[in-house]
């Protein structure tokens, strides 16, 4: 099993700074994924990886081996691509042997009609022919192997794609957006599919997309990448609760946290509506955000001091919750709440009151850095009367 | 390391379209370089491009005045933009028809294209040659024009170019009471303007360049266009001075050279577009 | 409704009708004319005709002279097809294979198939001149033997054949280009990562395959331009010498037009209407057929 890490990596397209100074390491068998919106780099950090893309500055160590140097096959990985790149001219058995193909034989056995000549050929072809069968069994594609990719449907290539890459038991699996092109039904099923994989695998898997639930449901950790760095690498739920940046907190959740402006008052205090906040943080600031989950509102009712006052501009149906567009007194853009299903008395116009779950909110300054509450596991306790 | 690679690459590369680039220039550098040279200079057996007396007003007034050059460049101005218009005015409207109208017989008339479409011009040399006598045509300019009024290809490029038009746009047109001719004049030909340069662009060349029917359908240099011409203008200039007749060749050429020099692009187009017919 | 679609007849009929006349008097009458000569003693001028079945056809090809030129043909074609192939493919690949000169390289080598191809052949003319001409003068500085290129019985129709190729090599890299763009890049990346990574594999392995139908399609169409060779033999060898450059082409215009014999003429006509027809439905069926890469 190996691990892999990246040092210092740059990468200019231009004058475009596609990555910038970035680093990473992942340790061996872990499933990380490079979660982030497109034109983020992630997809040329994974080509960097992979060696299809040469960074401009710095290194890529796999398995503890820098890797800089080498061509792709000498690098003890596989990739899974985002249009999954079968090669429709082959059949998916040759599909699957082009790997093994490709790095057992030596040159003379791969020509086309000499190779017949070569002593050796043939025992290697079949040796390799029955490891295709053997992957292609374990992942339910066995029936399908004289077929072309064009007769197949969009989750069966996706599947040759995974087993193609499969076939040499690489140190690291490389994934580029491979659940995309498939359809909303199809996706969460291939999802677990390859959480599976990973499982019974067992080695290093780096899985490139843009989709923050894939990300959550499959990563051991998250890297969220934008404009070419990295602004946290911690496991899913940690990047949900605990974003260290105001942009990780805004990529991550849907629908997306409420974000309200607010300045500080004597003694760390700021108001939103008629509820007083106590803030407490380590840094002097006058003006700061203030970042709530939809979920960190609870319905209450007028006779809490702490209420906010609302009034209800649209309901969204999720089935079991509500989505509440709320215009909050006090506060400028509308606010989104998430309330359970029953709340049933919820109608457009009405006036509603709420509470913030004061634990849950997140402080950032106005450069956008998380507000760490003064070195304390739970800072916000309880609301101050 | 990467760097040396990338440029020994591009070394290989640059080295290779140098070679083809030669084999495919030679004869027009030669050409124009004969044409600038005094007769006793292309005997002497010198590879120089540039004469070392220049004779280029002497070969190109020479191949201006000693055949009636002016007259064959006339005559294919004129055949190429009469057999231009009147194809033009043929097709599209048949065109449009088997595109966006509903008759019966349509795939009868569609085939009847693809029929067109798959026989060479030169297949049709011997019978339309017998028509053009039985109708005193031969000899003309009606000759030279005439097989051409109709093109299989055109009828072809502009239906597929109008399928990609939207019904819609016609029954709009329907709408604010346009007949259909008007349809197919004021909407759907400058809609199709691509197809319509790549179509000029194929016949334009196509006929310009043409020998073999011309030299079927007239006899007389007053008619000639300039393929012909030239072959007229080389054999009675049988005398081994090339100045002249590479001048000839070099105006003959370089209306098309030209144009292509401008509109690239449009020019491969046309013409590949036009190869696959 | 019924008056609707039959206003729209009639005003299809009125906008198609010069075209389906035309077409019917230019193009299917004549093909109808052609055959029913070519099965007929009908000389040009006569008043009456008498149907002889294959008579014209067994007296084509009891002549040496046809059959000198269809395989002339034949043997043109096949020198030209592969030429204008393989160099075609190896610009393309070269012109694809970087970034820069790209659009000079592309209209260079496009050049000679738009250009005179009658007076080019004249250029072509004095290049080869047996004396003065530039091959032969060129050889000589390298010492290596010359010939008089297009008196020569042996080498005439293979420097016909290298003009073709000179013609028809832009046509072909264009067509390849387009294929060669068409290929997705991913399928490249794939192949790096899989190990397909030395230049033959590559080609072998992505890149020609990718191109299939392509090139069977610039294979058929090359090979229709090169059973049309008409324009070189006539301006620069006129079937000779002793018929060595003889073509069907040229055997049709000289027997049709210029000796006026209309039945062998028709003949030869029908002949070539076959070959040409066969290769286009060879190019149809693949065409058809080649489906399977979307």
């Amino acid at each position: 099993m190996s691990g892999l890490e990246l040092r210092n990596i740059c990468k200019n397209f231009g004058s475009t700074n596609v990555i910038r100074n970035l680093s990473l390491d992942v340790v061996p068998g872990e499933f990380l994924t490079l979660l982030g919106p497109s034109g983020c780099g992630k997809s040329t950090l994974l080509r960097i990886i992979a060696g299809l893309e040469l960074q401009d500055e710095g290194s890529v160590a796999i398995g503890g081996r820098a890797v800089d140097g080498l061509r792709p096959k000498r690098r003890d990985v596989a990739m899974v691509f985002q249009s999954y790149a079968l090669y429709p001219h082959m059949s998916v058995a040759r599909n699957l042997a082009i790997p093994l193909l490709m790095r057992r034989l030596n040159t003379l056995q791969r020509l086309p009609v000499f190779s017949a000549f070569v002593p050796g050929t043939a025992a290697k072809k079949a040796e390799i022919a029955s490891e295709v069968a053997r992957i292609a069994k374990s992942i339910g594609i066995d029936h399908l192997l004289d077929r072309k990719p064009s007769q197949l449907s969009g989750g069966q290539r996706q599947r040759v794609a995974v087993g193609r890459a499969m076939v040499r038991q690489p140190a690291v699996f490389l994934m580029d957006e491979p659940l995309s092109n498939l359809d909303a039904k199809l996706r969460v099923q291939m999802r677990a599919e390859i959480k599976e994989l990973h499982q019974r695998l067992g080695v290093t898997f780096i899985y490139v997309t843009h989709d923050q639930v894939e990300a959550m449901t499959l990563s051991d950790r998250v890297a969220v990448m934008l404009d070419g760095e990295l602004l946290q690498v911690a496991p899913p739920q940690e990047i949900y609760t605990n974003p260290h940046d105001r942009r990780v907190a805004e990529f991550v959740g849907s629908p997306k946290i409420n974000m309200i402006d607010v300045k500080v008052r004597e003694g760390g205090l700021a108001k939103i509506g008629g509820q007083v906040l106590p803030l407490e943080f380590d840094a002097k600031q006058d003006t700061l955000t203030i970042g709530i989950r939809p979920e960190a509102f609870r319905l209450t009712d007028s006779r809490d001091p702490n209420s906010l006052s609302s009034i209800v501009r649209l309901i969204e149906h999720m089935g079991s919750d509500l989505f509440v567009h709320v215009d909050l007194s006090g506060v400028p853009d509308p606010v989104i709440a998430r309330l359970p299903a029953w709340s049933s008395h919820i109608a457009p116009g009405s006036s509603l009151h709420l509470r913030i779950t004061t634990e849950q909110v997140l402080l950032f300054s106005k450069d956008g850095k998380r507000l760490k509450p003064q070195a304390s596991v739970t800072p916000l306790r309880g609301l101050v009367r | 390391m990467k760097p040396f690679t990338i440029s020994l690459r591009s070394l290989g590369r640059h080295s290779f379209l140098a070679i083809t680039t030669t084999f495919v220039l030679v004869p027009f550098i030669w050409m124009i370089s004969l044409s600038l040279k005094p007769p006793g200079e292309s005997f002497n057996g010198s590879f120089s491009l540039l004469p070392q007396t220049w004779h280029a007003a002497q070969n190109y007034t020479r191949a201006m005045t000693a055949s009636p050059l002016p007259r064959f460049m006339f005559n294919g101005f004129f055949v190429c933009g009469v057999i231009l218009t009147l194809q033009l005015l043929v097709c599209t409207p048949i065109a449009y028809a088997l595109a966006k109208l509903k008759f019966p017989g349509r795939n009868v008339l569609f085939a009847l294209v693809l029929i067109g479409l798959l026989v060479p011009g030169q297949v049709l040399a011997l019978p339309l040659f017998i028509l053009a006598h039985q109708l005193n045509l031969l000899n003309t300019y009606a000759a030279l024009v005439f097989p051409f009024i109709v093109s299989p290809f055109g009828i072809f490029l502009f239906r597929q170019f109008f399928n990609t038009i939207p019904d819609d746009i016609v029954h709009a047109a329907r709408l604010d009471g346009m007949s259909e001719f008007a349809i197919v004049w004021r909407i759907m030909l400058p809609m199709a303007v691509p197809a319509l340069i790549a179509f000029s662009i194929f016949s334009v060349v196509g006929h310009w360049n043409d020998l073999f029917w011309p030299l079927i359908a007239v006899r007389s240099q007053e008619l000639m266009p300039p393929p012909l011409g030239l072959m007229a203008f080389k054999n009675e200039d049988t005398g081994i001075d090339y100045g002249p007749l590479m001048a000839a060749s070099t105006i003959v050429v370089a209306p098309l050279v030209i144009v292509f020099l401008v509109a690239q692009s449009w020019f491969i187009r046309g013409l590949t577009a036009g190869g696959v017919k | 409704m019924r008056r609707l679609r039959l206003a729209e007849s009639l005003v299809a009929c009125a906008l198609a009708a010069p075209g389906l006349f035309l077409l019917v008097a230019l193009f299917i009458l004549p093909v109808a004319g052609v055959l029913v000569i070519a099965f007929t003693d009908w000389q040009f001028g006569a008043a009456s005709l008498n149907f002889v079945g294959l008579k014209n056809f067994t007296e084509i090809f009891a002549d040496a002279a046809f059959r000198k030129a269809l395989a002339n043909t034949m043997l043109y074609t096949a020198i030209v097809v592969p030429g204008t192939i393989v160099l075609g493919l190896a610009v393309a690949l070269a012109i694809e294979s970087g970034q820069t000169m790209r659009a000079f390289y592309r209209a260079v080598h496009f050049l000679p198939y738009m250009a005179t191809l009658a007076a080019m052949a004249i250029t072509w003319e004095a290049l080869l001149h047996p004396t003065i001409g530039l091959v032969n003068q060129v050889l000589t500085a390298a010492g290596l033997p010359t010939a008089n290129w297009l008196r020569d019985e042996r080498t005439v129709l293979p420097v016909l054949a290298i003009i073709g190729i000179w013609q028809n090599l832009g046509f072909a890299m264009v067509l390849f280009l387009a294929g060669l763009t068409a290929i997705p890049r991913d399928l490249y990346d794939a192949a790096d990562v899989d190990g397909i990574d030395f230049w033959f594999d590559r080609f072998r392995l992505i890149t020609l395959p990718m191109l299939g139908p392509v090139l069977m399609f610039v294979v058929i169409v090359v090979a229709l331009h090169g059973l049309e060779i008409f324009d070189t033999v006539q301006t620069l060898t006129q079937g000779g010498p002793n018929h060595a450059s003889d073509v069907l082409l040229y055997t049709l215009y000289r027997e049709s037009f210029q000796y006026l014999r209309t039945g062998y003429g028709a003949a030869v006509t029908v002949v070539f209407l076959m070959i040409v027809v066969a290769l286009t439905l060879i190019q149809t069926r693949i065409m058809d057929r080649k489906v399977h890469y979307q």
